[in-house]
């Protein structure tokens, strides 16, 4: 029971990535991009806006629920970045509603977009760092060691921030996708596949230095990847998927295009958490924090799983009923 | 400052600033369904801005109060710790129905913003009204949750560990209804009577139409819930006598055990001397209020080791702000239903706009002070009768300065919200003047 409880974890870890990641990267576009551009990024971005907080929010209550030792110590050990996390979220959250909201004036809608582009980034940076620190697994439960070692080490090294980088420019290149796919202005297509195209790129080249620092870190990631089955199948795939991806890229596919980018992240996603299982929290001393010693017992596990699988019903139909509202038509009117 | 304080700060801070968002998105969905309902009832398009207007006004407000919400489920894990680990498995099963009630009430939100045009009117009128109900009963899951600190159950603590744990046990447990009829109340009493109050401020400058529609709306829910709050209110006082005598104790700062036990009406509690100064007292009252039987007996707080008592004054002083507020609401709403048959007479009288202005915040206040009644008033206690605060707390240093991050960042995003909104009711009044 207790692992399909992670099982779904992991797909609202996904979906967050895919979901949330567009809406993050969303911001880091608009960064990116200058003028009309920005507009249009915000503008194919923000009708599925309002949903995309719960895929968070799930995974928080299915570790608490089901993992609770998982919860505690990843808090305590990663405070910092989290922290920093929900900062940005707060900031980019209500910037990106009061831009939205507020009457159209100049001045603050100029301000509202500042701080809703650079909070996605900080954001987005600042969720790679602690997924860095989750995977380098430095994490100390001894809290008698230096404020250092215990709180700012796990998490503010090369391979957690090269983590950092790797996730903005995976989110902008959702976005870049979600944005292409969106978008009808031929112009602004090329603009954008252009710009998809190097994000692609920075990401592939930024993944082979997450490998690298992983290495220096004296983390066998690269290893832990080729000794995995599933990890290297994930590998195989998504490098086999790249060429069909730039194929649809070019022809502008956009369900396509869509469709293997989501497949590709889902891959890099599966393929962590090949190598990961069942450890779910690595820490330094040895005493890594695994499924079997982290699961709640059976009866929290299984009214937890009946939460989750009432919820899911009720979810997919009424999530479906929205894309079918927006996406299938043009204009969204506000 | 010291770090248990602090991060107690923190969480007060930080629920404080929630509550208020998540009672708004609680409520302004049925005044904005009710508003579109009319609309298409009689056709007056006043009524379709006034449904378009509070809806911009939820959108802000479930925004913000989603991000606040978001950085709760993480704080309890921030702060601490060790209660989460020991309780996540137990009371955590609420939440994650809540996860599905507030994803329901995004998606709803979501097709009711944009989809004036794209849906269905009926259609669109019934996703107002799941915005509504999502929001109530997320809300009520939370506080389910929340009630479970209150009167633990579902559980055997043996040795420090949770075992033969029931995870429906405990999300019904003995304190649940009286908590959620009582949250719910009050969200509809102090949204409604905010809501009415700002059109009240706003109709004694322009006598605008759309004004008087909206306080009528918003003051017919807030009435009907100031009206059933004190019954609500006694019910969950006599389940928190039985539950957690200490706590009623200290709201009343009833020091002695006694039969004929006073109400005892404002006042400073004196602890050292325990002793009430300067107090009204009502012999016998609170045993009536406690037990429904005036001669009753009512356990004081010397029946409890004394590091074992809430801390007094506070939970005494928001007591009486909370039920004090609470009469005078009442009040307002029985002029309310008394002054209905000749309603829009009364909607030209000074003296009644300016009663509905001064309680626009009234509703608020009690409802942060109820809320420190019922999370002081546990105190020392986590989980009541089961683990102390202060030993969940987080082993990290520090937390004064996480607590003034937050702080700060709240107080920045409640000027800007209040700031927002001032914008966006100039927006809608200026349509109106121009035309008229």
């Amino acid at each position: 029971m207790a692992e399909a409880n992670l099982i779904i974890l992991v797909i609202c870890l996904l979906l967050y990535v895919l979901l949330g990641g567009a809406d993050f990267g969303g911001g880091i576009l608009e960064l990116l991009s200058r003028g009309k551009a920005s507009k249009i990024v915000s503008r194919a971005i923000a009708p599925v806006w309002e949903a995309n907080h719960v895929w968070l929010i799930l995974v928080v209550v299915i570790l608490f629920v089901g993992f609770p030792s998982v919860y505690s110590t990843v808090l305590t050990a990663l405070h910092i970045p989290v922290l920093l996390v929900l900062l940005g979220i707060i900031a980019r959250g209500s910037a990106f509603t009061f831009r939205h909201y507020d009457i159209d004036e100049k001045t603050p809608k100029a301000i509202y977009s500042a701080i809703f582009r650079y909070s996605s980034v900080f954001t987005t940076f600042f969720l790679g760092v602690t997924v860095g620190g989750l995977i380098l697994g430095e994490i100390s439960m001894d809290y008698q060691l230096g404020f250092y070692t215990v709180y700012i080490h796990p998490w503010l090294n090369w391979f957690s921030v090269s983590m950092g980088l790797f996730m903005v420019l995976l989110f902008a290149f959702l976005a870049g996708i979600f944005t292409v796919s969106e978008i009808d202005d031929k112009d602004y297509i090329i603009y954008f596949t252009r710009m998809t195209k190097r994000l692609l790129i920075s990401l592939v080249v930024m993944g082979a230095i997450v490998f690298a620092t992983a290495k220096v870190a004296g983390h066998p990631l690269l290893k832990d990847f080729i000794n995995s089955p599933i990890s290297v199948a994930c590998i195989v795939i998504a490098t086999l998927a790249l060429p069909a991806f730039w194929y649809f890229l070019n022809k502008n596919k956009g369900n396509w295009l869509r469709l293997t980018a989501g497949l590709q992240t889902t891959l890099i996603v599966t393929g962590w958490f090949a190598i990961q299982f069942p450890v779910l929290v690595k820490t330094n001393s040895g005493h890594d924090i695994t499924i079997q010693a982290a699961k709640a017992p059976e009866q929290v596990q299984l009214f937890l799983l009946i939460a989750l699988v009432v919820g899911v019903l009720i979810i997919f139909p009424a999530m479906g009923f929205l894309y079918k509202t927006f996406k299938f038509s043009e204009e969204p009117e506000s | 400052m010291d770090e248990f304080l602090a991060a107690r700060m923190q969480m007060a801070v930080s629920l404080g600033f929630h509550i208020v968002f998540a009672c708004i998105g609680m409520v302004m969905p049925w005044f904005m369904f009710v508003a579109e309902w009319k609309w298409l009832r009689t056709k007056n398009p006043v009524y379709l801005d006034l449904a378009k207007a509070w809806a911009k006004g939820v959108a802000i407000f479930f925004a913000v109060g989603a991000v606040s919400g978001t950085v709760l489920s993480f704080e309890l894990g921030m702060l601490w710790p060790t209660f989460m680990k020991h309780a996540g498995p137990i009371f955590g099963m609420p939440f994650s129905w809540e996860g599905t009630a507030f994803f329901v009430e995004a998606i709803a939100l979501g097709l009711f913003l944009y989809g004036w045009k794209r849906l269905n009117k009926w259609v669109h009128l019934y996703t107002g009204m799941v915005v509504g109900i999502s929001g109530v009963l997320s809300g009520i899951f939370v506080v389910s949750a929340n009630a479970w600190m209150n009167a633990p159950s579902g559980f055997d603590w043996i040795n420090g560990q949770a075992f033969n744990i029931d995870p429906v046990k405990a999300m019904f447990n003995k304190a649940w209804f009286s908590q959620a009829h009582h949250m719910t109340i009050a969200a509809f009493s102090a949204t409604g009577f905010a809501v009415a109050g700002v059109h009240a401020v706003l109709y004694m400058k322009n006598k605008l139409e759309i004004h008087a529609k909206a306080i009528t709306i918003a003051l017919a829910f807030a009435s009907v819930a100031a009206v059933l709050q004190p019954l609500s209110g006694d019910l969950a006082a006599k389940n928190v006598a039985k539950l957690q005598p200490a706590k009623l104790a200290a709201f009343e700062s009833h020091f002695k055990t006694e039969e004929k036990a006073a109400l005892i009406i404002g006042g400073i509690p004196d602890v050292e001397n325990r002793e009430v100064k300067y107090a009204i007292k009502l012999p016998g009252f609170l045993s009536f209020l406690a037990h429904g039987d005036f001669n009753a007996e009512v356990k004081g707080l010397e029946e409890f080791p004394e590091e074992e008592w809430p801390p007094v004054p506070i939970t005494h002083y928001s007591f009486q702000l909370m039920v004090g507020i609470g009469m005078f609401l009442m009040l307002i709403a029985a002029l309310f239903f008394a002054g209905t048959y000749k309603w829009k007479h009364w909607l030209e009288k000074k003296w009644w706009l300016r009663l509905l202005a001064i309680a626009t915040p009234l509703g608020f206040i009690a409802v942060e002070a109820g809320w420190i009644v019922t999370e002081v008033g546990r105190q020392p206690w986590i989980i009541y009768g089961i683990m102390k605060t202060e030993d969940s707390l987080t082993p990290m240093p520090g937390i004064q300065y996480t607590f003034y991050t937050i702080s700060v960042v709240y107080i920045i995003l409640t000027f800007v919200v209040t700031w927002l909104l001032s914008r966006q009711i100039k927006l809608l009044q200026s349509k109106y003047l121009k035309n008229g």
